[in-house]
């Protein structure tokens, strides 16, 4: 089975408030509050991690879910936010120059 | 040999609007003496101001448009050109050398979208914004009143109380000083049709507003108030970069003016709260 990487898209805008992380589309304007696993995605996608490596040290250690699904609903997850452009989605590792950092600022 | 040209006399007004000047040009006196009724209180004598120093210099060619001012007004930006076209009017200018050009009718309504919108752009590079909102005034500090429409902007506008100066019924103007943020009286009106007063002050509260059954203030959670100041944001360019300063200006400004929930019943009692 090939393995997913995830990077974040630059061109959106992402911020973190109180625990809320949110990002807007540099295309459209349109407004997007991440979910706990979705900001996990967001927070993770460096661009070289694997996602089932995220979803091994990151998602199964927050959340008490067995492995084989919660690596499907990860992958579900991140081509949904792909499909947004919030996320950048390769089967090969994702240079990290066309990474954004994973948020600025919080209150 | 008789003269073939005629020299036209240039005519020019300077609209300073939030402290940012604005020269208008134009060869039609009439269209002057529209737009000096127009922005009473924010016109200065064009002398008053040299040309270098306005933030855009406009040249206005009065022509007959090809559409509406109902059609959907489009924002873009070429490496040094922004564009931004509606029905009626077309009106270009280049950031770096801050000139350019209005053909519109000659009506004040065509021009008023323009600077609205010239103003947010400049703002944006700025950490400043124009919102939906009435503003207004009291002891010497600047409240905002945002909601959409039918939230009570028009109605908390009519019920201020003799001291309260008002800033705008219905757009905002917002531009970071310091630590903090100065509200500024603004020309643009909303259903009280009437032009605020040309003067600032340091910006305390973001109010949101909602009618109900008493007056009321509650805090409002960190997230719904950067949400809420973005979604009363007036934004208009298809722009990234912008768009990603617009952003973060929405967060910046929710991180230092409170943001609270004003519910309130419409009479002069909810200005006890204000103050």
């Amino acid at each position: 089975m090939s393995r997913i990487y995830l990077a974040r898209n630059p061109k959106v805008a992402a911020r973190s408030i109180d625990g809320e992380m949110m990002i807007m589309s540099g295309r459209d304007s349109t407004l997007f509050t991440l979910n706990r696993t979705a900001t996990i995605l967001w927070q993770a996608a460096d661009g070289a991690t694997p996602l089932d490596e995220i979803v091994d040290h990151r998602i199964c250690v927050e959340f008490e879910v067995e492995r084989g699904e919660a690596l499907q609903d990860a992958e579900s997850l991140a081509r949904e936010l792909a499909s947004h452009e919030i996320l950048q989605i390769s089967e090969q590792p994702i240079a990290a120059s066309s990474t954004a950092t994973p948020a600025a600022g919080s209150r | 040999m008789p003269e073939l040209t005629t020299e036209v006399e240039r005519l020019s007004l300077v609209i300073e609007i939030g402290g940012m000047p604005v020269r208008v040009n134009t060869t039609d006196p009439g269209f002057v003496t529209m737009l000096q009724d127009r922005y009473a209180g924010y016109v200065l004598e064009a002398n008053a101001s040299e040309p270098g120093n306005a933030e855009i210099e406009f040249d206005v060619d009065l022509v007959v448009p090809t559409g509406g001012p109902d059609e959907d007004v489009r924002v873009t930006r070429s490496p040094d050109c922004w564009t931004v076209t509606r029905g009626d009017f077309h009106a270009e200018w280049s950031p770096s050398t801050r000139r350019g050009r209005i053909r519109q009718s000659a009506n004040p309504y065509s021009i008023d979208a323009v600077l609205r919108i010239a103003h947010t752009l400049v703002l944006a590079r700025q950490g400043g914004f124009l919102m939906h909102s009435a503003s207004a005034i009291r002891n010497g500090r600047a409240f905002l009143f945002s909601g959409v429409s039918g939230a009570g902007k028009t109605t908390i506008s009519r019920l201020a109380p003799p001291d309260a100066t008002l800033l705008t019924d219905e757009i905002s103007y917002v531009r970071k000083r310091g630590d903090g943020y100065v509200a500024y009286g603004t020309p643009f009106t909303g259903e009280l049709a009437k032009i605020g007063e040309n003067v600032s002050a340091p910006l305390a509260t973001l109010y949101l507003l909602a009618k109900g059954p008493e007056n009321r203030i509650d805090e409002v959670a960190p997230g719904e108030a950067a949400r809420s100041v973005l979604a009363n944001m007036l934004f208009f360019a298809e722009d990234e970069e912008l768009v990603q300063a617009t952003f973060h200006s929405a967060f910046e400004f929710a991180s230092r003016v409170p943001v609270r929930r004003l519910t309130f019943v419409p009479d002069v009692r909810v200005w006890e709260m204000i103050r």
